[in-house]
């Protein structure tokens, strides 16, 4: 299995409290992946290793090949160009319009003359469902849907080959959440994209993951795809997931 | 391990353009130079070779689709040679998406007298606002401080601690420097004229009634001002104040009217204090510059400064202290949802607060002096 991440052994401590006793997991190219578990087990917090805005104590991390640990900081900045990552509430830049948010990756790193830059925001505009006329609005002009659509299409400005996704649908209203869903699966295929998320949404889980890891008390419990979710006895397992048991 | 390349080939009946390896938005533009000082009127026809291609991205894909577009206006004839699936895939997606892209329309210009008119439009509306923001707080919102119960005292007492109590220092030094200044500057002049004494009366009038309302003023704005404004506008940001209205918490008796009140309250306490220090600072030079002692000056001061002049010092306060906690509020409220606005806001708050007190204390001087006082 070619697999894009591999976290091998992963602990990470907060003060005394340990968050991550020994995570192993490995995302395969071209799925979409979940890291699922109760809140507090520490779900966000592995990403933000993944993506090098926090610091893990133990074990390593490998990113489209590179290791975390000890990473060069020109292997770090071709990485940052590597992959894509849309936050929470879309992290947009609130003193930038939604097309100058998209461009700025592509003006800060190419030489691409403004028209073709305005070609691209418009066609990532255009895949992520956005409208032109939306290009000019303020991220504080937006609701909140349209926020994570403009975060996305800004995550996939540089055509990473991997994004991340924070709590993709949470704050979303049901039918813009399974739009949302529609969309990550649709762009997974489009651009043969490696997609790992955080959620919460049990829809969602089940419309858009293909796999996923479950982390309990500091460890992966599950890691694999939904069919066979209740192989393993676990408490968070079993509830959560016991209203799409039939 | 850098092997894209590309190359125009010249054949009989036409011209290949063959790229290899990798077309993506890092190379592009270096074949766009090449391909741009190319003649392609007089071709027949045209081959776009990606046989070797082995990656494209959505970029390069938008840079073959308009090449072949353009060629095709030109009246050659374009074929694209391509075998990858995924180059393939690319080519296709950007194709199918062109027939339903919207150009993203240029941002259309304004002329200069429209941003003026609507600049000064602004400003009156903001003016108009800030009346109507006085407004409320006298009719609606000062009624929380005619009940008892009403009063918030813990949050009153938070607030003078934080903007007056913890002032002090900044204030007494400033004060004091300034009473130096005064002092040492006006000392030479005295000397020339051999009248040391009126170092007592130049220093009591102006300190006491102009000089340390003033100071305190400023401070307090660019102080405590910017920290009203910064923390209801975070507040804001944050959705805290609408959690608490939608709590039944009145922001403005929580938040609004206890610190008005700890600003009017500790305000004259501070001029007081900032009278003290320059008076000092005053002593300080005219015992060693002017030889007068702590006694003589102490003596003059006593027969030659009304406590009016003290009074009317003091009274300012209250005045300063609510122009300032007002606008600091105001602007504080103005706050947008985005981040750049709290800087924006802060400034203003500052400025404006500042200015107002100035404005006030000119109306006061002119007020004072018609009353003969």
């Amino acid at each position: 299995m070619n697999s894009i991440i591999k976290l091998s052994g992963v602990r990470t401590v907060f003060d005394e409290k340990v968050v991550h006793e020994s995570i192993n997991m490995s995302v395969p190219k071209g799925s979409i992946y979940g890291i699922l578990g109760p809140s507090g087990c520490g779900k966000t917090t592995l990403l933000r290793e993944m993506v090098m805005l926090q610091e893990f104590h133990g074990g390593d991390i490998e990113v489209l090949g590179h290791k975390l640990k000890n990473i060069s900081y020109k292997d770090a900045m071709e990485l940052r160009r590597g992959w894509g990552v849309l936050f929470q509430y879309g992290a947009l830049f609130s003193s930038l319009n939604l097309r100058d948010n998209i461009a700025l990756p592509l003006v800060e790193y190419s030489d691409l003359s403004e028209a073709m830059i305005d070609e691209i925001v418009a066609f990532k505009i255009n895949i992520v469902g956005l409208r032109a006329e939306d290009a000019y609005l303020f991220p504080s002009q937006i609701s909140g849907g349209m926020k994570k659509k403009a975060g996305l299409a800004r995550a996939l400005a540089m055509d990473p080959k991997l994004l991340f996704l924070d709590e993709p649908t949470s704050g979303l209203d049901p039918i813009s959440a399974r739009e949302f869903d529609s969309l990550i699966v649709k762009l997974r295929d489009l651009l043969g994209l490696t997609i790992v998320m955080v959620s919460h949404d049990l829809r969602s889980i089940y419309d858009t993951l293909d796999h996923v890891a479950i982390i309990d008390n500091k460890e992966v419990v599950y890691e694999g795809n939904l069919d066979n979710i209740f192989s393993v006895e676990n408490q968070f397992i079993q509830t959560f997931f016991s209203g799409m048991k039939r | 391990m850098n092997y894209s390349s590309f190359k125009i080939i010249h054949l009989d009946n036409g011209l290949t353009l063959k790229f290899r390896g990798e077309l993506t938005l890092y190379n592009l533009m270096r074949y766009k130079k090449e391909i741009d000082k190319t003649e392609f009127s007089k071709e027949k026809s045209v081959v776009i070779d990606l046989l070797e291609l082995s990656f494209l991205d959505s970029a390069g894909s938008i840079f073959l689709n308009n090449l072949q577009k353009k060629l095709e206006l030109n009246g050659s004839s374009v074929e694209i040679e391509c075998q990858n699936r995924d180059v393939f895939d690319m080519l296709e997606l950007i194709r199918s998406q062109k027939a339903t892209l919207q150009k993203i329309a240029k941002k259309p210009k304004r002329d200069p007298i429209e941003k003026i008119g609507e600049k000064s439009y602004k400003t009156y509306l903001n003016f108009v606002y800030f009346m109507a923001f006085i407004g409320e707080l006298f009719t609606h919102k000062l009624r929380y401080l005619i009940s008892y119960k009403n009063i918030r005292f813990k949050e009153i007492a938070f607030e003078m601690n934080e903007c007056a109590i913890k002032a002090l220092g900044i204030i007494a030094l400033t004060s004091f420097l300034i009473g130096v200044v005064i002092a040492y500057q006006s000392a030479y002049q005295l000397k020339l004229y051999g009248a040391n004494i009126f170092i007592v009366d130049m220093l009591g009038l102006s300190i006491l009634r102009e000089l340390s309302p003033l100071i305190t003023a400023i401070v307090i704005a660019g102080r405590s001002g910017s920290a009203f404004t910064a923390q209801i506008g975070a507040m804001k940001i944050t959705q805290e104040l609408d959690a608490m209205q939608t709590m039944g918490f009145d922001p403005y008796r929580f938040l609004v009217v206890p610190k008005i009140v700890a600003l009017m309250i500790t305000m004259p306490i501070l001029i007081f204090v900032s009278d003290i220090m320059a008076i000092i600072g005053g002593m300080v030079v005219a015992n060693l510059d002017l030889e007068i002692t702590v006694d003589m000056f102490l003596d003059r001061f006593n027969e030659v400064i009304n406590i009016k002049h003290f009074i009317v010092g003091i009274i300012k306060g209250p005045f300063f202290a609510f122009l300032i906690a007002a606008i600091a509020i105001y602007q504080g409220l103005l706050v947008k949802d985005d981040t750049q606005s709290i800087g924006f806001n802060t400034t203003k708050s500052v400025v404006e607060s500042i200015f107002a007190v100035i404005i006030c204390d000119a109306i006061f001087s002119i007020a004072f002096t018609n009353l003969g006082i």
